[in-house]
């Protein structure tokens, strides 16, 4: 049962001590005000790389927010994942410059040469593959950034050598 | 303060702060509406009840259930071009609502009035037959008058759900309010109160939904 | 308690004294050394050539002659990345490797003379240009708000106030009345430069008016339309810039309290703001008794965390609020309620931008440039198939011609211009028989798109309009909340009948569907992302009927783009089985050898576009082919047939 499986999982992650850590002292750093919910959970999605449901169990009542709108932040922005993602994180810039310069067809190639599909993560959570609208160096389209570290128009060889050092 | 305005050719009297939907029920005009409920703050999502309003010359459709009466206003119910929205409103939600090829309540008698056809976008549509509209009356209902946020909006866009918490909803076994609200009769028909299985946000978390 | 920061300014002279010590410090005739360090400059490198020339400038041993290295905001200029402009002789490097540093400062700075190679080249004449004002792409610009980002480290506030920064805040709240300042930002007829271009004073107004208590106002940098940079670069390069218009606009609305909302993709941008308001608070330039005009104000950052939508001020409003960043019902203006109900005033970044400019100069010189309905200079993301991509700063009324061949270069490799997208998502495409169209809000509502909020794409006969609405209405359709049945539905089913007509499964009565949707959605939507989603299908259809049409009823892609319509070929006659293509190929889907006519193995073939672009002109032997018959692949072991050159 998929939901009794979930409410154990959610048990176990509820002790987790780094992340109730993290909780307590990023709630601190902006005074437990609500207003920063937005805030605190992107700082937490920062520290932890996911949010899990006692990370978010645990802002809810440190902020005395309900659950419910906690959980429509989490899952409403791109920024947050609700599950553990991939040791490195590709983004293709799928923006309009970049559109017209040959996104979609890099998508393509690095989904064919990694095996994956744009949104997953791979099996051996070495990476997980995503598509951003604009990054917002338009010149330098179509552009791929790779743990943060951006590659302007990536040739079949560049992205051989960036995904094999990738470990 | 009494307002004056207009509504379908009709001199009407109302209330300063009162909605022109609610100005037009009370003078026995009929508007269609599937998100409003009386209890409940306009949310202004479904579209339904849009009308069109005319001010110094300008016209605009607006959704008569947020908008506030203004003296002189001239408010149009029924038009070729209101028509028109809401008979592709309800072509355009009709494979997400559906249940066993039906539309219910309701969206049913909405179809029927503006002659809609529930089937024009079927064989396009490549998303779940989630059957809910997201008109939140559960939402908004378990939210605004129970107080207990047991129930709750996650996600965007397409990927748009109603679901239970289920800690929150322990609550649920003696309240059942949102069962009556749902337009497309899911809730009574989709909710069991032990698991919530295929209900809850455990099953949106890990991609189910 | 005293206040123990002995840096506060707290009166005009001390300002100008503070600004008088700074430029004392600086002798004009020394060079200085600009590094663009803007993200994308960035992500060329830059910030590596920056510390190259620290380091090598004390290695040769020449680190006295030169006044300073500063690493600055975006210059505009990308396609030429990294940008490296040593004044003041304004000699401007451009494509500037790491290696060229060491070049550069024993030739240029110790020696005095230009390196040619470094130099920007006319690609028509192939004139070398060094002098950075002499460069066409910059010389047509009018660059008031962008142009000092080249001349800031926007880490140092120094820097801004030694271009004469915070003295508009100076004469605003200690030489006028809110009332006045008021009034100067109405006459100039500025006018919201985040997409609406609704007049800036007017909203002012509004908000002073709607109450006495508490008013926000709000920078709004959730700059979402792909393709466009504008603000990130202003944000990320002149934050005191914003920052001192914010504080202006408060000051004339009686608001105390403001925010800055930045999209959580703009981290240095976000970072750089940070750091300014610091270095602001410092200077007693915010927080309480501002240069001791006795008005107080304070500034919180927000960031995004990754929606389009959030940028719409409803929505904006209730991210602020610490509830989810989507649009509200709306009937009532957030200029009257807003946050928490309160008045607020939300601008874009650059429209705040501007305000510093026009209480410094007056509104009377700001109306001089630009046109009847729109004053002053806009800033325009310049990007796709275009010569000089960047970001370009011209004055409203300069013509779409202008700006895409004067400025941009004009289409590269010789291609045929089709079409110019504005607006982003909200705004449509214009073809090649409205080139001459001025450069101006109204202009560009009237032919069906919109001026939005800078972005410029540019597109050639390689680009497919169906597709381009099928991306657009793609990205809206990730991008919408999902709350109203219009936009989520509509948005959804366009896309699906687009995404049809792409591969190839048009049906008859798809653009009459399409068009009926497109008008419930622009009718019945609950905020502009719904309202306007629908303009780039409804002006690629107006425009280019006919390659949808050629779509649905040929199964023909005219720009033999759209991958399930196009297939890619090796012409036996024309291959000489160089092996160029077979090995570029990504998924190794051609088989061939020397001197062995190459062929696509069309099941492995992903029409990535690769071999195409790869194959030498001299022998363009792949060809694409949509709509006609694939001809059959060569008998194994085909030879050469082409005669090879000498």
């Amino acid at each position: 049962m998929r939901t009794m499986k979930a409410a154990v999982s959610r048990a176990q992650t509820k002790g987790s001590t780094r992340a109730s850590r993290a909780v307590k002292k990023t709630v601190g750093r902006y005074n437990a005000d609500p207003d920063m919910l937005i805030q605190i959970l992107l700082d937490l999605q920062t520290t932890l790389g996911w949010l899990s449901p006692g990370v978010l169990a645990d802002v809810s009542e440190q902020l005395g927010v309900p659950v419910s709108r906690v959980y429509h932040i989490a899952s409403f922005y791109k920024a947050f994942s609700l599950v553990p993602r991939g040791r490195h994180i590709i983004k293709v810039c799928m923006g309009t410059a970049c559109q017209v310069r040959g996104a979609p067809q890099l998508v393509n190639v690095i989904a064919s040469m990694l095996n994956m599909k744009p949104g997953e993560t791979s099996e051996d959570r070495r990476f997980t593959l995503e598509t951003v609208n604009c990054l917002g160096c338009c010149a330098m389209g179509p552009v791929i950034a790779v743990d943060g570290v951006y590659h302007s128009k990536p040739t079949t060889e560049d992205l051989r050598s960036i995904f094999k050092g990738a470990r | 303060m009494t307002i004056t305005l207009q509504i379908d050719g009709k001199e009407v009297k109302a209330e300063s702060g009162v909605t022109v939907l609610e100005a037009a029920r009370q003078a026995g005009v009929h508007i269609p509406t599937l998100c409003e409920h009386d209890r409940l703050m306009p949310y202004g999502v479904c579209r339904i009840c849009c009308v069109e309003v005319e001010k110094k010359g300008r016209k605009r459709i607006v959704v008569s259930c947020g908008y506030p009466v203004e003296n002189g206003l001239v408010v149009t119910t029924r038009s070729p071009r209101i028509d028109r929205i809401r008979k592709v409103l309800i072509e355009l939600v009709a494979p997400t609502a559906m249940a066993d090829g039906l539309l219910a309540g309701e969206m049913k008698k909405i179809a029927t009035e503006y002659g809609a056809d529930i089937h024009r976008f079927e064989s396009r549509f490549t998303g779940k037959p989630i059957r809910c509209i997201l008109c939140g009356k559960c939402v908004r209902y378990c939210d605004e008058v129970v107080g207990k946020q047991a129930i709750g909006f996650v996600g965007r866009g397409v990927d748009r759900r109603a679901v239970f918490f289920p800690e929150q909803a322990r609550a649920c076994l003696t309240c059942e309010a949102c069962f009556n609200l749902c337009p497309t009769g899911k809730i009574a028909a989709d909710t069991d109160f032990v698991v919530f299985d295929g209900f809850s946000v455990d099953d949106y978390s890990s991609g189910e939904l | 308690m005293t206040d123990m920061n002995d840096n506060r300014l707290s009166s005009a002279k001390q300002l100008e004294t503070l600004r008088k010590t700074i430029l004392s410090k600086r002798d004009a005739e020394k060079p200085i050394i600009t590094v663009c360090t803007g993200t994308a400059c960035q992500a060329y490198g830059s910030l590596e050539i920056y510390r190259r020339f620290v380091e090598e400038l004390e290695r040769q041993g020449v680190e006295g002659s030169v006044l300073e290295t500063k690493s600055t905001g975006c210059h505009g200029f990308c396609e030429q990345g990294p940008v490296v402009v040593i004044f003041p002789r304004e000699i401007c490097y451009v494509r500037v490797q790491l290696d060229d540093v060491p070049e550069i400062v024993s030739t240029t700075v110790a020696g005095g003379d230009v390196i040619e190679r470094l130099v920007y080249r006319d690609p028509n004449t192939q004139e070398a240009i060094p002098k950075e004002s002499d460069i066409p792409f910059y010389k047509r610009q009018m660059r008031l708000v962008f142009g000092n980002n080249r001349y800031i480290d926007p880490r140092e506030i120094d820097d801004y106030i030694a271009l004469g920064g915070y003295a508009a805040l100076s004469k605003a709240l200690l030489r006028m009345t809110p009332g006045e300042v008021l009034e100067e930002i109405k006459e100039s007829n500025l006018r919201g430069r985040g997409g609406g271009g609704f007049p800036a004073g007017l909203k002012w107004e509004t908000t002073r008016d709607a109450s006495t208590g508490s008013k926000y106002v709000i920078v709004n940098c959730d700059e979402g339309d792909p393709g466009a940079y504008m603000d990130r670069s202003i944000m990320e390069g002149n934050p005191h810039a914003v920052l001192e218009g914010l504080v202006i606009g408060a000051y004339a609305i009686g608001s105390h309290d403001g925010f800055v909302y930045v999209r959580q993709e703009y981290p240095i941008a976000y970072e750089n703001t940070m750091n300014a308001i610091d270095q602001a608070r410092d200077y007693g330039l915010l927080g309480s008794d501002i240069l001791g005009s006795g008005f107080d104000f304070e500034v919180v950052v927000h960031r995004g965390a990754g929606a389009f939508v959030s940028g719409e001020s409803t929505a904006l409003m209730s991210a602020i609020e610490g509830k989810v960043g989507e649009p509200r019902m709306k009937y009532i203006r957030t200029a009257v309620s807003g946050v928490k109900g309160m008045p607020t005033c939300l601008n874009n970044v650059e429209t705040w931008a501007n305000v510093p400019l026009i209480i410094e100069r007056g509104a009377g010189w700001f109306k001089s440039i630009g046109t009847e309905g729109s004053k002053g200079t806009k800033i325009f993301s310049l990007v796709g198939k275009v010569n000089n991509t960047g970001l370009v700063e011209v004055p409203m009324g300069m013509t779409l011609r202008q700006l895409i061949y004067d400025i941009g270069g004009g289409i590269p490799q010789g291609k045929k211009f089709k079409a110019v997208q504005t607006g982003g998502p909200s705004g449509g495409v214009l073809p090649e028989q409205y080139l001459d169209t001025p450069i101006d809000f109204d202009e560009l509502t009237g032919l069906g798109s919109m001026m939005g909020s800078g972005g410029m794409v540019v597109m050639d006969e390689d680009t497919c309009m169906v597709d381009t609405a099928r991306y657009f209405v793609s990205f809206c359709c990730d991008e919408s909340c999902g709350q109203c049945i219009p936009c989520r539905e509509g948005l959804r089913t366009l896309r699906d009948i687009l995404t049809d007509i792409c591969e190839g499964k048009g049906k008859g009565g798809d653009i009459e569907a399409i068009e009926d949707i497109a008008e419930v959605m622009e009718d019945a939507s609950l905020c502009a992302l719904g309202g306007t989603a629908a303009n780039p299908v409804l002006t690629t259809l107006k425009y280019f009927r006919d390659e949808y049409e050629a779509h649905i009823k040929e199964n023909r892609c005219p720009a033999e783009a759209c991958k399930a319509l196009t297939s890619y070929y090796v012409d036996p006659a024309k291959c000489s089985a160089c092996m160029i293509c077979l090995r570029a190929c990504p998924t190794e889907a051609i088989h061939g050898e020397k001197g062995i006519v190459h062929w696509i193995d069309q099941e492995k073939c992903i029409k990535c576009n690769t071999c195409y672009e790869v194959c030498p002109t001299r022998f363009s032997a792949v060809r694409r082919l949509s709509g006609e018959p694939l001809p059959p692949p060569p008998a194994p072991g085909t030879k050469v047939t082409r005669e090879k050159k000498r």
